[in-house]
């Protein structure tokens, strides 16, 4: 089902949630929805789900102009940020709600109430909880009775806020997993709101980044990752560390950094670089000799380990070769720019090139 | 530091028992033994005579009154209440905060002054008296006056209960159950009124309390017609004003059983509720 949301606006009062939001997803589509908290997220998902109408534009679900029609008319299954579980209801009775409410005409006897519940719950893997009331399940557990709840109705849209929130990380990774491989089996499209990045490129087919009321980019994990539209996107993304310069005859200039003439395509004039951590080279050092220091290094055990460093008074993400062991908080380092993602004045990032061979 | 931290523990240990011993004997003073002197006198010259008191005539008129009134009042109450704490817990709209307010109106004002006010819109030389006789509507001095008055008294007990739980709930669930297909109508019977069952019940428990035990206003809108407009509570007084000590206390023993009964269905309410939490778990 595709799903065409046309130059939404919404307004609180004086402040605007939604500032002129377009966005199409096309049928069988997992899209995730990126943004830090405020950026008009879940008002987004609201308007989807009938329960919160646009000021001006248009949604369209599968064509038809959503206008007009309630919530309950819809047939959008919306998995909420809490669950909002019905909390004197048993799991079984949770997952029934949705055929209990139908028009007598179409509500299925009980017999295949009771089929249907059974092969949701199987689907969701708690048939065991059918009988439990929500209070006495795990966050996990919840989720999976809240998604079997929203898949009853036999939805062809699916939202999820934030679904992962209230899990653990280890069973997160697990979850979002399954919930991946439940989405391509059903052929449903699914709206997934997120805050967190790897969610929502582990996740989806395309992501969107929206920041204060507006998607900024839209487009796969790959090109939001290696191509960032704004400098918003390149900073919200990654580790990157942020720094302001200068572009001057196709040099970025940056003050404090260490001597790296990185050459860029931009026009002269004030410039906003993002380094990555792999863009930073870090190797060991003697004492005395080197331009940082280790601020911090992570205790993981893998032979490329993430740290920070420290150069004229600047921190850095780095990623660097442990090797035999020497970085620990202290350790004297030698670093170098290899690149650099840029930002003009307008226009989307450049990345910027280490020369080949650094002038000393 | 283990000293240290048993001495800090010994010092909330006295002041709990202090506490705990200055409520009790306040609750046996204020509250038990009031009672237990109604029950005493009730019953000093046997229990013919108490009996005598609530079989006669007048008694049992007040006691009809009384129930009767209580039926109209209390469900009333039920809906009203319901439907306001439905709207103010539920829904955002202008003079939310003003209906709160009026809502604990019946709890700022006295009593007497609530009925004083009946008297003044439809008493014979109120505002709307004229039209009333006109029309051949009584409601001072009737039925309908003591009933406006009680639900008037009694109305913040059912939507006080529900108002902050019904806040904390929120509108998650309903909103859940809108985008699964359900109505309106729907959404209140099946996820909204289960979910504040048992504070419904406690409300319109005390509500009832209430209505039954109701004096100062009921007193100025009744006129005390023996056997025709007067309630239990206002029985007693005319006993009690009559120097018929062992009939008013009779009658107030009556009073205070119908109370305790109410207490005792709430409790017994809670206990199961409760329990169905605790035999799932």
């Amino acid at each position: 089902m595709t799903v065409e949301i046309e130059d939404v606006v919404r307004r609180f009062g004086a402040t605007a949630a939604l500032e002129g939001v377009s966005l199409t997803l096309r049928a069988g589509e997992f899209v995730a929805l990126l943004g830090p908290s405020g950026s008009g997220k879940t008002t987004l998902l609201r308007i989807l789900a009938g329960l919160d109408f646009p000021d001006s534009g248009r949604v369209l679900i599968a064509g038809a102009d959503m206008a007009q029609v309630p919530a309950r008319r819809r047939g959008v299954g919306v998995v909420f940020q809490n669950y909002a579980l019905f909390r004197h209801m048993t799991v079984f009775e949770n997952v029934a709600f949705g055929l209990r409410v139908r028009p007598r005409r179409f509500r299925p006897g009980n017999a295949d109430i009771l089929r249907r519940v059974r092969e949701l719950l199987d689907l969701v893997q708690i048939p065991e909880l059918a009988q439990r009331y929500p209070d006495q399940v795990s966050g996990g557990q919840r989720q999976r009775v809240a998604l079997a709840r929203a898949l009853a109705i036999e939805p062809q849209l699916l939202l999820l806020d934030e679904p992962f929130g209230a899990l653990d990380a280890l069973v997160r990774k697990d979850v979002r997993r399954w919930l991946r491989g439940l989405h391509d089996r059903l052929g449903i499209t699914s709206l997934l709101i997120t805050h967190d990045q790897e969610e929502a490129m582990e996740l989806a087919d395309r992501v969107a980044i929206l920041e204060r009321g507006r998607v900024v980019q839209f487009d796969t994990p790959s090109a939001v990752m290696t191509r960032p539209a704004t400098p918003f996107v390149a900073g919200f993304l990654g580790d990157a560390t942020r720094l302001e310069g200068q572009v001057a005859a196709g040099v970025l200039h940056v003050a404090r950094l260490p001597r790296a003439p990185l050459r860029v395509a931009l026009a002269d004039g004030p410039a906003t670089a993002f380094l990555r951590p792999r863009d930073v080279v870090v190797t060991p050092a003697g004492r005395d000799a080197g331009n940082g220091v280790i601020r911090h290094a992570s205790a993981a055990p893998d032979a490329q380990m993430r740290c920070v460093v420290e150069v004229n008074g600047v921190q850095l993400d780095a990623l660097a070769t442990n090797g035999a062991g020497w970085m620990v908080r202290g350790a004297a380092c030698q670093v170098t720019i290899r690149g650099a993602l840029v930002f003009g004045a307008a226009g989307p990032g450049v990345m910027a090139e280490a020369e080949a061979a650094p002038a000393e | 530091m283990s000293s240290a931290g048993q001495r800090a523990d010994e010092d909330p240990f006295l002041v709990r028992w202090g506490l705990i011993a200055t409520s009790l004997a306040l609750a046996v003073v204020i509250f038990l033994l009031p009672l237990a002197a109604v029950f005493t006198e009730a019953l000093r010259r046997g229990a013919a005579p108490a009996l005598a008191a609530i079989l006669e005539e007048d008694a049992r008129a007040a006691m009809g009154l009384t129930l009767l009134v209580a039926a109209i009042a209390v469900p009333v109450n039920t809906v009203g209440g319901l439907a306001a704490a439905w709207a103010i817990a539920k829904f955002d709209f202008a003079g939310k905060r003003l209906l709160i307010t009026l809502i604990e109106l019946p709890f700022s004002v006295s009593p007497v002054i609530s009925g004083l006010v009946y008297v003044l819109l439809f008493g014979a030389q109120g505002y709307l008296g004229p039209w009333l006789r006109a029309h051949d509507i009584q409601i001072i001095f009737a039925l309908p006056g003591l009933v406006l008055a009680t639900i008037f008294v009694t109305f913040p007990f059912v939507a006080r209960t529900l108002v902050p739980l019904m806040q904390e709930q929120g509108r998650g669930e309903e909103e859940a159950a809108a985008t699964l297909g359900a109505g309106g109508w729907q959404i209140f019977r099946r996820v909204t009124l289960p979910n504040v069952k048992w504070a419904l019940i406690s409300g319109v428990l005390l509500c009832n309390a209430r209505a039954m035990g109701e004096f100062g206003a009921v007193s100025v809108v009744s006129g005390h017609i023996r056997g025709q407009t007067n309630t239990l509570p206002l029985h007693v007084e005319i006993l009690y004003n009559e120097y018929m000590f062992v009939g008013a206390f009779a009658v107030a023993s009556l009073l205070a059983l119908l109370g305790l009964v109410t207490l005792a269905a709430k409790a017994l309410l809670e206990a199961l509720a409760g329990r169905r939490v605790r035999a799932t778990a």
